[in-house]
């Protein structure tokens, strides 16, 4: 228990997760403080590619194996069922329309990477290497959840989702998914050869791009609760802080299943946990148009993203350890 | 100046839909039309801003064209396949060009 509690102080003291608190802050206080759009792209597009560089040499290290592609198949596997469970919650515990419970729910079977590359941050400063590989598990975690919830729509709804052709080819290559399978594979392919000639570059500023990016990403949710708190009935609420401990421990048993080490664990854990809310909002205001985004984005941004991000991570890190011997 | 009398249609859109509402003004033969980013706004979905979007899902553009009159309503016809069950702004004003060999 000393340990859980040294783990989420350490969490919560470390400059990622105050720099977050920051924004949040910032936002409820309504500082004109903002990170301009272009910069914050640019701060995502250097943790997506340094992440899945760091990935893909990792793999290069240790090889391919078996583990690997189960690991694929299974995170595959559960963002196909996680939103059938969050589906069952909301309906259970929400007054949703199976429309907007379907589209929360999909975001709930998808990912955060934000929150994948914080909690990977969080396996290093604890001493753990997690599997490489598991980026590549993020990118296959992206877009399943999304056919589920239109699957969801077409079961329990009245009307169908709009699936037109073109929305397929664009989860699917979504830029962010793009990008980092993209350096996964070159870190892949280079090793450790690629990265000593880019190393200065992707290792030293990026815990100080997280910082940046965190930042902004608690002025933007803190905005997003600031003005949707009308939307927030306590069952809501409450399914935000429920659903990623239960997707976690979905997470937790597969990443057991599959002997993975207790940093691998840990990220399986917070992918189940995560909740998208870049992919998985585009593609439902295209296919679900009549899905309340406040609802979806207040939800997985404003109440899932911070707890997993406070909260969240260093408890899994504590049962990942717990449970792994590690 | 001799001016010629034109429509100006000004949809304004949500962000993830406008290669769509492109592709169908083309189907129209609708070739010319500006996109304009969109800052701010409120509508019955409630108060938006380009301000703090990490994705193109809550954002919003202006897709703006200048057609002929007769052509009207077959932009509009395009137009509204793709606009019908989505939030967004639907207006057509009357105004006048320079060079009516253009639109």
């Amino acid at each position: 228990m000393d340990g859980t509690l040294a783990i989420a102080a350490n969490n919560l003291t470390s400059p990622i997760i105050l720099f977050f608190i920051l924004g949040v802050g910032a936002a409820f206080a309504r500082s004109d403080l903002s990170i301009p759009e272009a910069i914050a792209k640019g701060l995502s597009i250097y943790l997506l590619f340094a992440i899945g560089f760091k990935g893909g040499v990792s793999v290069a290290d240790h090889g391919v194996d078996t583990t690997l592609v189960l690991s694929l198949l299974a995170g595959m596997v559960l963002s196909f069922l996680l939103p059938v469970l969050a589906y069952t919650l909301l309906r259970g515990m929400t007054r949703l329309s199976v429309i907007d419970a379907a589209a929360v729910a999909g975001h709930y079977g998808s990912i955060s990477i934000v929150t994948f590359v914080a909690a990977t941050s969080v396996a290093t400063s604890a001493g753990f290497n997690p599997e490489g590989y598991m980026v590549a598990v993020a990118a296959v975690m992206e877009a399943p959840a999304i056919l589920s919830a239109l699957w969801i729509v077409a079961r329990f709804g009245k009307q169908s989702a709009d699936m037109e052709d073109g929305l397929i080819r664009e989860i699917l290559l979504n830029g962010s998914i793009v990008l980092l399978v993209g350096a996964f594979v070159i870190g892949w392919i280079t090793g450790d050869e690629g990265m000593q000639m880019i190393a200065p570059f992707i290792q030293g500023p990026f815990q100080g791009v997280l910082c940046l990016f965190l930042l902004d990403m608690g002025l933007i949710a803190g905005r997003g609760l600031r003005e949707a708190r009308s939307v927030l009935t306590p069952g809501l609420f409450a399914f935000g802080v429920i659903m990623p401990l239960l997707g976690a421990s979905f997470g937790l048993g597969t990443g057991l299943l599959l002997g993975l080490s207790p940093g691998g664990v840990l990220l399986f854990m917070t992918l189940a946990a995560s909740a998208s809310y870049i992919a998985v909002p585009a593609a439902m205001r295209v296919a679900l148009p009549e899905a309340n985004p406040s609802v979806y984005l207040t939800l997985s941004l404003g109440i899932t993203f911070p707890f997993n991000l406070t909260l969240g991570i260093p408890i899994y890190l504590a049962v990942a350890t717990a449970l792994t011997g590690g | 100046m001799q001016t010629h009398k034109a429509k100006r249609v000004d949809i304004i859109i949500e962000a993830v839909m406008e290669k769509r509402l492109t592709a169908a003004l083309h189907s129209a033969e609708v070739t010319g039309y500006t996109v304009l980013p969109v800052l701010a706004g409120s509508g019955r979905s409630g108060q938006w801003t380009r301000e703090g979007e990490i994705g193109r899902a809550g954002g919003m553009v202006n897709v703006s064209c200048i057609v002929r009159p007769e052509r009207v309503d077959p932009l509009l016809d395009a137009a509204f396949a793709v606009v019908e069950r989505h939030i967004g702004v639907v207006s057509v004003v009357d105004c006048e060009v320079l060079r009516a060999e253009r639109f």
